[in-house]
């Protein structure tokens, strides 16, 4: 019966080594189950790992220095940025050939526009120069002359030695910028004091998010709680209530907010009308932190109160029961047998309420003022309007990178297959 | 250990009625008394009221109306924690997030009892379970008798003077179910402890049970220890319920002091014992045991019975005739001396009674 001989391979049925045989009979079935998937695949790849490979590439991407400026860039390389000497005449040279070539392709725009993020200013320098060095130099008198005619700033050395720092394809010029730092031929610096705008945007989101997410936690609890364990009728009028929010365009439910909050709107006149504040001293609600909190903790709730709901709707009553039965009182069966059952759930809304708040734009925007604004606020006028996508990129980048950080931290802490979400 | 006198009841309930929607009384009118120590048992049907009756006791829901009374003193008002009863409960609610020990340390803790203390009568609690060994594992590492035991060494543990049980062993295979009934009866021969017990099994009732309260539709039936359930049922319902049974429907036509004689529906007439039954012409059911059937005449209820069914069983051979019209008459013929031999399935043969065996039980 066997196919086995003494000490041979073991024979399939058609005189094939079994081994071979399976493999065949597996990789054929891998490759239908890969056939299967293909069409999802490729709908990730395009629509999700393609966009965010596409952003993440655009943070460190440099081409346009080395494209526009091909001969300067050759004739910097050997220069020595840090010995405070401007460069030979033939990189003054090489730069006027590649201006005029730009100019006339209209690619010295995008080159001024490129390097004015490094330093503002260079976007008018690059325009004229480049339409000098196309129209009116002089081939046959010193470049370096011409240049400093032209604009004194040609004479100076920061400029040649950014455009030597900026001359390589990729940069990693757009994230220094992002972390408040600049690039100096001595290594990098931090700005001046007053120009550190992302890295305390960033701190300030992380710190909102963890506000909101807190404050999602402690009023989203004790609902989730009452849910789970109100009789089906009530229960189910306060699932509307929760889920109400939903059936409400986000717009129209963040100017509600701005209805009630605003320093003549409702909540303050009821403040004012019960006495509790005085007419001139009304609270600054909107429009600032505070706006923002109230409003995203308002918006993000269904979100910690779902995953919370679905997990305490698992535990048994037969618990606290038998926790009483056993002596404890209300608060320590609670505290004791129900509250660490429900750590599943406060995990999966926290970690919910984090990364959906984190990346929050919208309603910082709207309600925000300056205080309450959040990186993606940065991001979004990179993106919308003064137009800076490497930057943005990069924001985006390090943001990304620090939700997946404590995403790996809640790991190591509380355990990812503690987290339940339905 | 019946009771007679509410005087020294452990446990009593006093005309308890428990309604949960304010249409439908689930308990009617319960009245038990249980002595200290004893080992009573609430044996019915699903849906008769076991497990409401249990919880009030416990404290997790309220009586609507009546007293139940702990050691002389109205509980109503106290609330669970405060109890100090100890509970069973069928799906062992051990908390998942607790080892063993944790689990048992649990009602210690509350208690406020010290550390050292604590962890000796943890360990003698387990070792009372023969589950010493297990202290660090989680109940979901358990097969489901270990966390049967374990479930019962947390009941125990803080040592109530009370154990409520609701349906402790259904989840469990039945050598595992025997074999715990055991056990647990055994425990609670050693400690003492008053047990109230919640089954719908009624041989789990007969086998560990001091008395056992048969419930039907909100009510107790019948109080009983086993044996005067099973050769003394008071009305159908028991004596249906307990073991097997032939009921056989007829009219009382006299009353003779003990007896009372009986026109079987299908033209039989007999003698039976008068339990429950009204005057003359009233209506009444006999429940006769099918291994007090003989096969012969000897009785002094005699007649024919056409053989229908023969089930060979091994120490019996269960025989299913057609007597005075019941199509569904079980006799049960010991497997020995070959009284079976001449019974051949369609034809006839000789049975009979004593009217002592025969019951006669209300309509
Ligand atoms: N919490 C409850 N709310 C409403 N009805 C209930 C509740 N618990 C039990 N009942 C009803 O009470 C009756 C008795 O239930 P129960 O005491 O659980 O019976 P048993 O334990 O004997 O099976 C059943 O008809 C059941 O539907
Ligand atoms: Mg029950």
């Amino acid at each position: 019966m066997s196919d086995a001989t003494a000490n041979g391979p073991v024979l399939a049925a058609d005189g094939t080594p079994l081994k071979k045989s399976l493999q065949r009979s597996l990789r054929h079935k891998k490759f239908r189950a890969l056939m299967l998937i293909a069409p999802l695949l490729a709908f990730v790849l395009v629509t999700f790992v393609a966009p965010i490979g596409a952003m993440l590439l655009r943070s460190v991407e440099n081409q346009i220095v080395p494209d526009t400026l091909p001969r300067t860039v050759v004739a910097l390389a050997d220069w020595d940025a840090t010995s405070g000497e401007l460069p030979d005449e033939a990189a003054f040279a090489a730069l006027a050939a590649d201006l005029a070539e730009a100019f006339d392709n209209k690619t010295h725009v995008k080159l001024a526009i490129r390097l004015n993020y490094e330093s503002p200013g260079m976007t008018s320098l690059f325009k004229k120069t480049g339409k000098a060095a196309a129209r009116r130099f002089d081939p046959d008198q010193p470049y370096r002359q011409q240049f400093i005619d032209l604009r004194p700033e040609w004479g100076e050395v920061e400029i040649w030695q950014l455009l030597k720092t900026y001359s390589s394809r990729y940069t990693n010029g757009y994230f220094v910028n992002a972390i408040d730092m600049q690039k100096t031929p001595d290594g990098l610096v931090m700005k001046p004091d007053g120009q550190r705008v992302y890295m305390a945007s960033m701190l300030r989101t992380l710190g909102l998010t963890l506000v909101i997410t807190l404050l999602c936690l402690t009023i989203g609890y004790p609902i989730a709680f009452l849910l789970a364990n109100l009789p089906m009728s009530k229960a189910n009028l306060l699932m509307i209530l929760v889920l109400l929010p939903f059936w409400t365009s986000l717009l129209v439910r963040t100017s509600a907010w701005k209805v009630l909050l605003q320093q003549q709107g409702v909540v303050n006149d009821v403040l004012v009308w019960l006495g509790v504040l005085a007419d001139d001293s009304r609270l600054e609600l909107i429009n600032n932190q505070t706006g923002t909190i109230i409003t995203m903790t308002h918006i993000l709730l269904p979100f910690m109160i779902l995953p919370l709901y679905s997990v305490m709707k698992g535990i048994p009553p037969y618990y606290v029961r038998a926790a009483k039965s056993l002596g404890a009182t209300n608060w320590t069966a609670f505290w004791r047998v129900y509250f660490p059952q429900s750590i599943p759930g406060i995990g999966a809304g926290a970690i919910l309420v984090f990364i959906l708040s984190v990346g929050y734009y919208i309603t910082p925007e709207l309600v925000g003022g300056r205080s309450g604004k959040f990186i993606s606020n940065w991001i979004a006028d990179f993106v919308l309007k003064s137009p800076n996508w490497g930057l943005a990129a990069a924001l985006g980048a390090i943001l990304l990178a620090l939700v997946m950080v404590l995403y790996v931290l809640y790991d190591k802490i509380v355990g990812i297959d503690n987290v339940k979400l339905g | 250990m019946a009771l007679d006198s509410s005087q020294q009841a452990f446990v009593a309930f006093d005309r308890v009625q428990k309604s949960y929607d304010g249409e439908i009384l689930v308990v009617k009118d319960l009245n038990l008394q249980i002595a200290k120590g004893e080992f009573v048992t609430m044996l019915g049907p699903s849906g008769s009221g076991k497990t409401t009756c249990l919880m009030m006791l416990a404290g997790f829901e309220t009586a609507t109306h009546g007293d139940i009374l702990l050691d002389g003193k109205p509980i109503n008002n106290i609330p669970p924690h405060k109890r100090g009863i100890g509970m069973v409960f069928q799906n062992y609610a051990l908390f998942p997030h607790m080892t063993v020990g944790e689990n048992l340390s649990f009602p210690l803790e509350v208690r406020n009892i010290g550390k050292s203390e604590r962890e000796k009568m943890v360990m003698d609690a387990l070792d009372m379970v023969q589950m010493g060994e297990f202290a660090g594992r989680r109940p979901a590492q358990l097969s489901g008798g270990q966390q049967q035991r374990i479930a019962l060494a947390r009941a125990l543990v803080f040592r109530p003077e009370l154990v409520l049980m609701d349906e402790p062993l259904g989840a469990l295979d039945k050598q595992l179910r025997e074999h715990m009934q055991f056990e647990i009866k055994h425990l609670h021969e050693k400690l003492g402890v008053t047990v109230v017990y919640v089954t719908h099994d009624q041989s789990e009732a007969l086998t560990m049970s001091d008395r056992v309260a048969v419930f039907d539709d909100g009510r107790i039936q019948q109080l009983a220890p086993p044996d005067d359930l099973y050769e003394r049922p008071e009305n159908a319902f028991v004596a249906q319920f307990i073991g097997e049974n032939n009921t056989l429907n007829a009219t009382v036509t006299a009353i003779n002091g003990d007896t009372v004689d009986v026109d079987i529906d299908g033209g039989m007439k007999g003698t039976a014992l008068k339990v429950n039954c009204d005057g003359v012409g009233s209506r009444t059911t006999l429940s006769l045991r099918p291994e007090r059937v003989r096969l012969d005449h000897s009785g002094v209820n005699r007649t024919e019975g056409k053989v229908l069914e023969l089930i060979y069983l091994g120490d019996h051979i269960r025989c299913r005739m057609a007597v005075s019209g019941h199509d569904d008459f079980i006799v049960k013929v010991p497997n020995a001396g070959g009284d079976h031999k001449h019974l051949v399935v369609g034809e006839t043969t000789q049975i009979s009674w004593e009217a002592v065996d025969c019951r006669a039980l209300d309509a």
